[in-house]
């Protein structure tokens, strides 16, 4: 914790960025996102456990990037969305500066942004214990349990469109449930609205994903959208060898045609 | 009318739950389940909770649907057929164990929906449900009922106000007409008042800032750097105007299949990006925080001066959805001394 | 209602001539300048624009509206003889009575003149009521330039003064009005507001440039009047969409006077 505030005050006196993104400490023992522009109010940095948010949906939030230069503090998954809103040219390298946090929860050095990249190939990357387990139970369903399971589970969502909204990833201004003409996806929450809406949410981040789990943690309703997210990255890892996030210059998966690719896909 | 006290034991709560069930009443009451508690239809009377302190989802739903059918409609070569939704069919409902401030939700829903223009929509559904409230003797830090004029024992949209006391029988205040029908259906169930008074069984929700002031305030803080500096972490979902017992923005879009089609309305959030967008493309509330501004001022300026209610109940549900900590009470705390 | 006639005004922009299909709906329907209506498209949605033909004119309503989203796009694909939905009228009104004996000094740029148009055929009307009634309008080019029949009508008019303009670059050579913006233009024609009410409808950067020029020819805030357009669902002040801080753009507007305006939050 000190040598994040460590740095973040150095980057900050020296006007190497004007904001630090981090985690301070919320309302009812929870911690929530924290802009710091002065270094005075470095202090204000916490990281422990609960420190969860992907904070790089920031990096692409008009306000915030209206500050100027932006420091982030960055777990795993969010260094891996740092790659790939490089890759998809949301963010410019130089406007970030990564204070990474590894996975002994200790503040990593990067130079620049190669030597995240560098780390990532070598890191750990996982995913929870609890959603590894969900996400067995749902693969040894059959079509028809799954389909149920899932029509079941979306039936509550009320298109409050947090899991997009909390999606680093999901930065179009206008998301495809809002063109109409035609009208794609049905506005409104109902069965069949809310289930195209959440089929194509996760093919629209196919290939794309990083498996941070925030759409999930940011439902209000506790529906595990995370879950069809993380299977599409586990199919595109599995189907064309694509891990997302691990470089600046990932090809999408599903914009990209090359002769060799698999065509096994269509079950 | 004036209140009338009675009681009515524990056991008896369970004959009256079981009798208006069995009269065909549809009954929607609060069920926990995997730690989180929501209101459901017809649940079994082992089912109901009395013990939570908050559902996720809030009870507008039963006046303010998700999706109400506003007309439905035919087209074809000869024309257009548009047949108008017959809302004497609506049926009616009872809410069982509804606390205080959801009670007096309906009223702030009340006065978008008959406020000028008459929503029979909203009155139709309105009329139909009979309030069967519960005084909180729980609460956590982010109730503020009684900082907007309500408190966890508060009588307001109850038909009847049930209070458990020490015993673990309740206290039955029957506030209404539609109150006393009930009570007088099932009068066998009801005996005299304990002397116990509700007072003393009630959750301690401590005031924690003056809503007077807060509007006083906010009429001159359009333009205070408040609402950027507190809302830059502000996501933009629609979370909290969807889990918010007083939000009531909506859309209106068609539905079709074939030749038929349906004229809906559905919730809507001004805080999504897109919500006061122009074809144009011109967007009076470009960023999140005028937003975020908007919600706050609708509430607690606004609505006051033009809809005679504040636009908030203290519910605390909002800060409890939201994925990012924008807590209400925080903030209005904070502009209580802006 | 009944589209029984359909004129092209501009590339993309239409106008509708709507009858009741129900004769009691035609019977019982009022409304006066200004005011405006939810006109739908089954299956499509909803849109909103003003009523653009005067309330002097019984029988029939008009609107006129720009292909641009979903419902408009609708509308446009429409034949005579097809049906639309319309709700109405909703929305505040032109004081018209209140400015009896007085100058009108109507200001519109593109696609502004149909809120406006209903307004201006309202006055000419009942033209004993006013005195001189000077009519500036502006589009980008002689193409875009709406209601170019009626511009013909005013233009003959011994009654009405009438000047029309076009972006630079925008006429054609045998063009015979102004070359300028609109502000320019009204500055260059300088009418004197003495017992003068002007009206100005327009894109948002006419508005912004236009207003100053009133100010300088001695116009109050007081006598200005225009009409704000926002985004709008339900027309009648519980959708949520429309408020400029307390105020809903459908309930107290959308005609507002320059005082007003000011009164409000930046936010249209």
């Amino acid at each position: 914790m000190e040598s994040i505030r460590k740095k973040a005050k150095e980057l900050l006196d020296s006007k190497q960025v004007q904001v630090i993104i981090g985690y301070e400490n919320g309302t009812s023992n929870k911690v929530r996102a924290a802009f710091i522009t002065d270094p005075t109010q470095v202090d204000r940095l916490i990281y422990d456990e609960r420190c969860t948010q992907n904070l790089a949906v920031y990096l692409v939030k008009h306000e915030v990037k209206h500050l100027g230069k932006m420091g982030i503090v960055a777990t795993i998954p969010v260094m891996r969305t740092i790659n790939m809103l490089i890759s998809e040219e949301q963010v410019k390298p130089e406007n970030v500066v990564v204070l990474g946090i590894g996975e002994d929860g200790k503040l990593l050095d990067f130079p620049d942004l190669t030597v995240m990249e560098s780390f990532l190939q070598k890191a750990k990357i996982e995913i929870t214990a609890k959603d590894k387990e969900a996400m067995e139970k749902l693969k040894k369903m059959t079509t028809q349990e799954k389909f149920d399971y899932w029509s079941n589970a979306l039936e509550t969502c009320f298109k409050c469109y947090a899991c997009r909204s909390s999606c680093p990833l999901c930065y179009c201004t206008r998301c495809a449930v809002e063109c109409n003409q035609p009208q794609w996806i049905p506005v409104q929450a109902n069965k069949n609205g809310n289930y195209e809406w959440h089929m194509l949410r996760a093919m629209h981040l196919a290939g794309r994903c990083v498996s941070c789990g925030d759409c999930g943690r940011a439902c209000p309703l506790d529906i595990p959208v995370h879950l069809l997210t993380m299977h599409m990255a586990e199919e595109s890892k599995r189907l064309f060898g694509v891990d997302s996030g691990f470089s600046m210059k990932m090809e999408s998966v599903l914009s990209n045609y090359k002769l060799d690719d698999k065509d096994n896909f269509i079950q | 009318m004036e209140i009338e006290k009675k009681l009515i034991k524990k056991a008896s709560l369970e004959k009256l739950f079981e009798k208006l069930q069995a009269k065909g009443n549809k009954i929607f009451a609060p069920v926990s389940k995997d730690g989180k508690t929501e209101f459901q239809y017809n649940p079994s009377y082992a089912e109901v909770t009395y013990d939570h302190i908050q559902t996720t989802q809030s009870l507008k739903n039963t006046v303010f649907p998700k999706i109400e059918n506003l007309i439905r409609f035919k087209t074809d070569r000869s024309g257009v057929e548009v047949t108008e939704v017959d809302l004497t069919q609506v049926q009616s409902l009872v809410l069982w164990g509804v606390h205080p401030c959801d009670a007096a939700g309906f009223n702030a829903l009340k006065s978008i929906f008959m406020w000028d223009y008459k929503d029979e929509y909203f009155n139709s559904r309105l009329q139909k449900i009979a309030v069967i409230g519960l005084s909180c003797h729980k609460s956590d830090d982010n109730c503020f009922c009684t900082s907007v004029g309500l408190n966890p024992g508060g009588t307001q949209g109850c038909d009847i106000l049930l209070t458990k006391l020490s015993s673990g029988d309740f206290l039955a205040e029957i506030i209404t007409e539609k109150g006393k029908a009930i009570v007088t259906e099932a009068s066998e169930l009801f005996e005299t008042a304990p002397s116990e008074t509700k007072e003393g069984n009630l959750a301690q929700v401590n005031q924690q800032f003056s809503h007077e002031k807060v509007t006083k305030n906010l009429a001159g803080a359009f333009e205070h750097p408040f609402w950027v500096e507190n809302s830059l972490r502000c996501i933009g979902c629609g979370a909290c105007a969807f889990v918010c017992p007083a939000c009531a923005c909506f859309d209106i879009q068609d539905e079709t299949k074939g030749k038929n089609g349906k004229r809906l309305r559905c919730w809507d959030s001004c805080g999504f990006g897109l919500f006061t967008i122009h074809t144009s493309g011109h967007n009076p509330r470009e960023v999140q925080s005028q937003r975020w501004r908007q919600r706050i001022l609708h509430k607690f300026s606004y609505m006051p001066e033009r809809n005679e209610s504040l636009g908030c109940i203290g519910c605390g549900r909002c800060s409890r959805a939201c994925p990012v900590d924008m807590n209400i009470l925080e903030q209005l705390v904070s502009l209580e001394k802006l | 209602m009944e589209v029984e006639k359909i004129t092209e005004e501009a590339p993309e922009v239409k106008t509708f001539r709507l009858k009741f299909k129900n004769p009691e709906d035609a019977e019982k329907f009022e409304f006066k300048a200004g005011q405006f209506g939810e006109y739908s498209v089954m299956g499509e949605g909803e849109s909103t624009f003003c009523i653009a033909s005067a309330p002097t004119r019984k029988g029939y309503i008009e609107c006129t509206f720009r292909k641009a989203g979903r419902v408009t796009g609708a509308l446009a694909n429409l034949e005579e003889g097809e049906t639309i939905g319309f709700r109405g009228p909703y929305g505040n009104v032109f004081p018209i009575d209140e400015w009896k004996g007085k100058n009108l000094l109507y200001i519109a740029g593109g696609i502004a003149l149909p809120p406006m148009r209903c307004v201006i055929w309202n006055t000419l009307d009942l033209r004993e009521n006013y005195k001189d009634i000077t009519i500036i309008y502006g589009a980008r080019s002689v193409e875009d330039l709406v209601y170019k029949n009626e511009l013909k009508e005013w233009e003959e008019r011994p009654d009405v003064k009438l000047v029309t303009t076009v972006d630079p670059g925008g006429q054609t050579p045998d063009w015979k009005g102004e070359i300028g913006f609109v502000p320019t233009v009204l500055e260059k024609v300088a009418p004197s507001s003495k017992d003068t009410i002007a009206i100005v409808c327009g894109p948002p950067i006419m508005i912004k440039y236009t207003f100053p020029v009133l100010e300088k020819l001695g116009f109050t805030d007081e006598t200005i009047y225009t009409t704000l357009e926002n985004r709008m669902k339900c027309g009648f002040g519980k959708c949520g969409r429309c408020n400029v801080g307390k105020y809903f753009v459908c309930k107290d507007g959308p005609v507002f006077t320059l005082k007003q305006l000011k009164e409000l939050p930046d936010e249209y």
